[in-house]
């Protein structure tokens, strides 16, 4: 009874977390110490450590279902949703606990956004950091180091805070620690879907978009303790692997009616920065050039990473396999670029596995969900009825 | 004094209603460089040449030709050009019913609804299957999943060329140093296993001094709209006068001879005070100067024009001439400096600038060339143009304080050309320029 008052308690702070759009949360932070800074960062991924080892909270920006008043004069139709709620949250003051914003290399959307940034809030630091798309070996190393330090040297200034190699080992171990526990969840979701709820397991995530990273490390421990302690019951549904939604996010009720339809999401690709890198950093050694290492070697393989050699879809598959999914929903934001281009490859490569699929797209603010229920949940039985055959 | 026009009668496959279209020597000239490689390209299995496939932004033309047997094609040149001639509508369903989504680029449905569909291009003849593919990847995104795609299409090995984006309006030394790490560790070497040659970097030079000279008559060209009246149209006709400098030919001695003679005729345009030449004849008394951003239509692209040209309404720059290079800004490919200058000109193709510096072009345009309108045509499948352009089309109203107008239409797909939907905006559009002049005086 006490571990469920705990997990409860889990609950509703990420619930109020994830409702907390005008960053209460970090305007809270901020006012625990005078000259505390936060930089907002766009999906998918930035290196956050860089920010924790000068004392900077990265706050990870991810759009939000809200009404749109003013966001939408700024993009065409056809322009995916993500960029008209930031904006909106921007202009409305939402974001103005921010002392900046890194948009991170991902399309071209959230490229141009950096711009608009530059020339809407002049006064505030704005970063269009562009990761490196050669993973040719030696290739990329100096120019992503230098960009890096660039950045550190960036965070320095404006948080006034010399990065030390020590610090930012230290920054490096808490993040390396976030990703384990984020992983060991993961596992325990696919091991036991039942018992670990994609909703809950999502919150969670989002909340790491506005804790410290102690804090969310400790939520986390926390939240796998309360959650061996619950008993629920499983229940005769379909295992399936999400994919395609890993920068605009689906709004919570789409995922409560996929899982209710009948799906266990077994894996998926929200709040994708938390572990895209699929290895740890090294704790020794340089640690900017072991940042930029580990992204060149082990940056996870998305439709907004150029895949070199290997063959496209390889990823999903094997992910699919070693999470037992029965089947795969690609679920990808509309007019997103790299999810929209990605899928025929890599619905192609599901196919020739003999693995089935459905997909569809939502935006943020998709406030009907009985299709995609009807859907997905016939897509279930399908798989329980035939996925054998 | 006054420029020589060729009548031409339309191509049987290139059913333009009505009249002949009217073209000056230099489109002539045009027209048989590319009939020349695509024949090239057509007959390059038995001529023993490779083919290279790559993007126009970004191209590094000259150190494919300095090999001598590789060819280069441009997929979104081939998806344009049957555009203009029609055929780009059903290879956008085809490739829709492969599954690709009808929001994503319909360049790249074009492109692989034409592989589809046995690869004949748009002059009629198979293009062939990429030896290699040279990613290019400059200033759009869409392009690292194209030839992902391509790759998977054709089997072919890829060559990436990642050029980072001018995020902060600027280019550093590890930039640049990345780039050319790039072009010799991995273009090049991947360039000579495909050409069975080494790398000659004297042959690249020559290319470059002659990409120079071809980019100075360019230059002037695009310049001669600073005249008033404007000789040349520098959207829709600077699609023309981009051609073979954006594409197979910069570096080669007939596009110094096309730009030698293109200038030369816009010259005597100008001393001769006439207008630019559209397909119907040379232009009336010129109305409206208009800077426009973004691509052109393909599927309409003569009635787009059209809608200018009927009103007087002459573009006078455009940052689509510079998708393939800014050499207006004083950008010259440079032979003492052959990887840099490969470098330096993949940086400054105009949607590798960011917003502040688009916007800071845009009005500088507006100002240098004594426009009296700013259009922007918003391309559904373009988002490296299209995201954030309603806040340049702000920024450049306030500051120039010129009248603004925005038109939406598509590159390649011709359900999204709304003919009269455009027509009656940009009538609108004359309209309220009109107004603002009225208020001026």
């Amino acid at each position: 009874m006490k571990k469920n008052k705990a997990l409860e308690k889990i609950q509703q702070r990420c619930q109020a977390l994830y409702e907390d759009l005008n960053l209460a949360t970090v305007r809270a932070w901020k006012a625990e110490a005078p000259g505390r800074k936060a930089i907002g960062f766009m999906p998918v991924y930035i290196p956050r450590e860089i920010l924790h080892a000068a004392g900077i909270l990265p706050v990870g920006l991810m759009g939000a279902d809200i009404e749109i008043i003013r966001g939408d004069a700024y993009f065409q139709s056809y322009i995916c949703h993500i960029p008209r709620s930031t904006i909106e949250m921007a202009v409305n003051g939402s974001l103005d606990a921010l002392d900046g914003v890194i948009f991170p290399s991902i399309c071209d959307v959230i490229r141009n956004l950096s711009g608009m940034w530059k020339m809407m809030f002049p006064d505030k630091y704005s970063k269009y950091l562009d990761l490196p798309q050669n993973f040719t070996p030696g290739l990329a190393g100096e120019y992503y180091i230098a960009e890096l330090r660039t950045l550190a040297a960036d965070m320095e200034r404006l948080s006034g805070h010399r990065i030390t190699d020590d610090a930012l080992r230290e920054s490096i171990r808490l993040y390396n620690r976030n990703r384990e526990l984020v992983l060991e969840l993961y596992d325990l979701r696919a091991e036991k879907p039942w018992q670990v709820r994609t909703v809950e397991l999502y919150l969670l995530l989002r909340a790491g978009n506005l804790l410290p990273v102690e804090e969310h490390n400790a939520m986390l421990e926390a939240y796998r303790e309360a959650i061996e302690g619950e008993e629920r019951q499983a229940l005769d549904n379909s295992r399936i692997v999400l994919t395609g939604a890993f920068c605009e996010q689906p709004p919570l009720g789409l995922i409560h009616t996929i899982e209710r339809s009948g799906c266990y999401i077994v894996d998926d690709d929200f709040v994708l920065g938390s572990r895209f890198l699929t290895a740890p950093i090294p704790e020794e050694g340089d640690p900017v050039a072991n940042i930029a290492q580990t992204f060149l070697d082990h940056a996870m393989e998305t439709p907004f990473v150029y895949i070199a050699e290997k063959e496209k879809g390889e990823a999903l598959v094997r992910q699919c396999r070693r999470r037992r999914g029965e089947g795969v929903i690609f679920s990808a934001a509309s007019f997103c670029d790299p999810a929209l281009l990605d899928q025929p490859m890599v619905s192609a490569a599901v196919e020739r596995e003999g693995i089935p699929y459905t997909e569809f797209k939502y935006a943020e603010n998709t406030g009907q969900f009985q299709v995609i229920k009807e859907q997905t949940g016939t897509f279930s039985d399908s798989i329980k009825l035939w996925g054998n055959e | 004094m006054s420029a020589q026009v060729t009548r031409i009668k339309p191509e049987a496959d290139q059913p333009l209603p009505g009249n002949e279209v009217q073209k000056e020597r230099s489109m002539v000239l045009q027209k048989e460089m590319i009939a020349s490689h695509y024949k090239a390209l057509a007959a390059s299995a038995e001529t023993g040449c490779k083919v290279v496939y790559t993007f126009v932004p970004g191209n590094l033309n000259e150190l494919i030709g300095s090999f001598d047997n590789l060819l280069p094609v441009h997929p979104e040149i081939n998806a344009l050009q049957n555009a203009m001639r029609k055929r780009t509508g059903k290879m956008v369903l085809e490739a829709e019913k492969l599954g690709h989504s009808e929001d994503v680029c319909a360049y790249v449905k074009a492109d692989i609804g034409m592989a589809r569909s046995g690869n004949i291009g748009p002059s009629g003849t198979r293009i062939p299957d990429p030896h290699l593919l040279l990613l290019s990847y400059t200033g759009c995104f869409t392009f690292l999943k194209w030839f992902e795609l391509l790759r998977e299409e054709y089997n072919a090995p890829v060559a990436m060329l990642h050029t980072p984006y001018q995020g902060d309006g600027i280019v550093t030394d590890s930039m640049r140093a990345y780039m050319v790490r790039q072009i010799k560790e991995e273009v090049i070497p991947k360039l000579e296993k495909v050409s069975g040659r080494k790398f000659d970097i004297d042959k690249l030079r020559e290319m470059l001094a002659r990409s120079r000279q071809a980019e100075d008559d360019l230059v002037a060209v695009l310049e001669s709209a600073k005249n008033v009246p404007s000789p040349i149209d520098a959207y829709f006709g600077a699609v023309y006068y981009i051609g073979p400098i954006f594409s197979a030919f910069r570096g080669t001695e007939a596009a110094v001879e096309y730009y030698r003679e293109l200038r030369k005729e816009v010259e005597a345009r100008l001393a001769a005070g006439q207008g630019p030449v559209t397909p119907e004849g040379e232009m009336g008394p010129e109305r409206y100067r208009l800077v426009v951003e973004g691509p052109p239509n393909w599927t309409s692209f003569r009635d787009f024009w059209k809608m200018f040209y009927d009103e007087g309404a002459v573009v006078v720059a455009s940052s689509y001439a510079k998708v393939g290079g800014l050499y207006d800004q004083g950008f010259r490919h440079d032979p003492e400096h052959p990887l840099e200058s490969l470098a330096d000109y993949c940086f400054g193709c105009y949607t590798n600038l960011n917003l502040p510096s688009r916007v800071a072009l845009l009005s500088k345009y507006v100002r240098e060339y004594q426009a009296d309108g700013f259009l922007i045509n918003s391309i559904k499948s373009c988002n490296s143009f299209s995201a954030g352009q309603l806040l340049i089309l702000r920024e450049v109203e306030q500051r120039t304080g010129i009248a603004g107008g925005f038109v939406e239409s598509d590159l390649v797909d011709p359900r999204y050309f709304s003919g009269a939907n455009i027509k009656t905006r940009m009538e609108s559009y004359f309209q309220m320029i009109e107004q603002k002049r009225k208020g001026a005086a």
